[in-house]
């Protein structure tokens, strides 16, 4: 994993995160309208990053799995759980 | 990681309560060849496997299982839905009332709690193809066994749903299986581990 994939990984990572965290939150308190802005502002956030790391490094999910290439790399491109191993 | 999607994978819309036949198909959801052990085994299992194709198939297959043990619980929870005292006690249900009033706990259809010695994650990925393809077929003859009872055509749609996924998983871990088995010797499969016995490979 490069560099540049590393970091936009780690930008997913947060914002993911702090969607959950938000999640969490409206389900408590599901009329919170400044929370349910700070939800859509992150969770656009969230949708753009995932575009990007997909369209460069392949796919996070399978919605953004595509039968275009030479094989299909939802199946081929390692797996989170093989992490350090070059 | 995973998402949760607000959908079942197939629907499920039963009308009729019916407390004996939740008893029967909570085995499914919590029993020897349940929906929950089935994925449980194929998330475990993929940490192992030493070849994408297979780590993508039980990656795949056992999240869809988990999509299952959803559909499972929606049965369950319909069929237990605005049930009198006389349907509890006459239907058998009784001693399950008595422990979990109506919510949804993993238990076969004899109440033995589920466990994880239902299942193996043996590190050996031709050991476990072999385990998977004969526990799609334990989870197949269940279903049928279950279809065997069920007269209510809410029941039975979505449980022949469940019993084809069932036949389907078997077909592709058979695929697995060759896959893994083609990169091998074929005079003896059994030479090595190919997922701890790395430097044979």
């Amino acid at each position: 994993m490069n560099c540049e994939q590393n970091k936009l990984l780690q930008e997913i990572n947060i914002l993911c995160f702090t969607v959950v965290e938000l999640t969490l939150f409206l389900d408590t308190h599901p009329d919170n309208q400044e929370a349910m802005r700070h939800f859509d502002y992150y969770n656009r956030l969230k949708k753009e990053k995932y575009e990007e790391y997909g369209n460069l490094f392949g796919p996070l999910n399978l919605n953004q799995a595509k039968g275009r290439n030479k094989e299909f790399q939802w199946t081929m491109q390692p797996w989170p759980w093989e992490g350090g191993n070059e | 990681m995973w998402d949760y999607e607000k959908r079942l994978q197939y629907p499920v819309n039963i009308k009729n309560p019916n407390a004996k036949l939740a008893q029967y198909i909570i085995s499914q959801y919590g029993g020897p060849d349940g929906e929950i052990g089935a994925s449980l085994r194929y998330l475990s299992q993929r940490f192992a496997s030493p070849y994408r194709e297979v780590s993508a198939l039980l990656t795949d297959i056992g999240t869809e299982e988990l999509a299952h043990f959803e559909m499972v619980g929606t049965i369950v929870h319909q069929l237990t839905r605005n049930l009198s005292m006389e349907e509890i006690e006459k239907s058998g249900f009784g001693p399950y009332y008595i422990d979990h009033t109506v919510g949804v706990w993993p238990q076969a259809a004899g109440g033995i709690p589920f466990n994880a010695c239902e299942f193996q994650s043996k590190g050996d990925i031709i050991t476990d193809l072999f385990e998977d393809m004969a526990a799609e077929q334990k989870a197949r003859t269940t279903y049928d066994n279950i279809l065997r009872v069920v007269d209510d055509p809410d029941v039975a749609d979505a449980i022949r749903f469940l019993r084809q996924r069932e036949v389907v998983h078997f077909q592709r871990f058979g695929e697995g299986l060759r896959r893994v088995q083609e990169d091998l010797d074929p005079k003896n499969f059994y030479q090595f581990n190919p997922g701890f016995d790395r430097c044979m490979k």
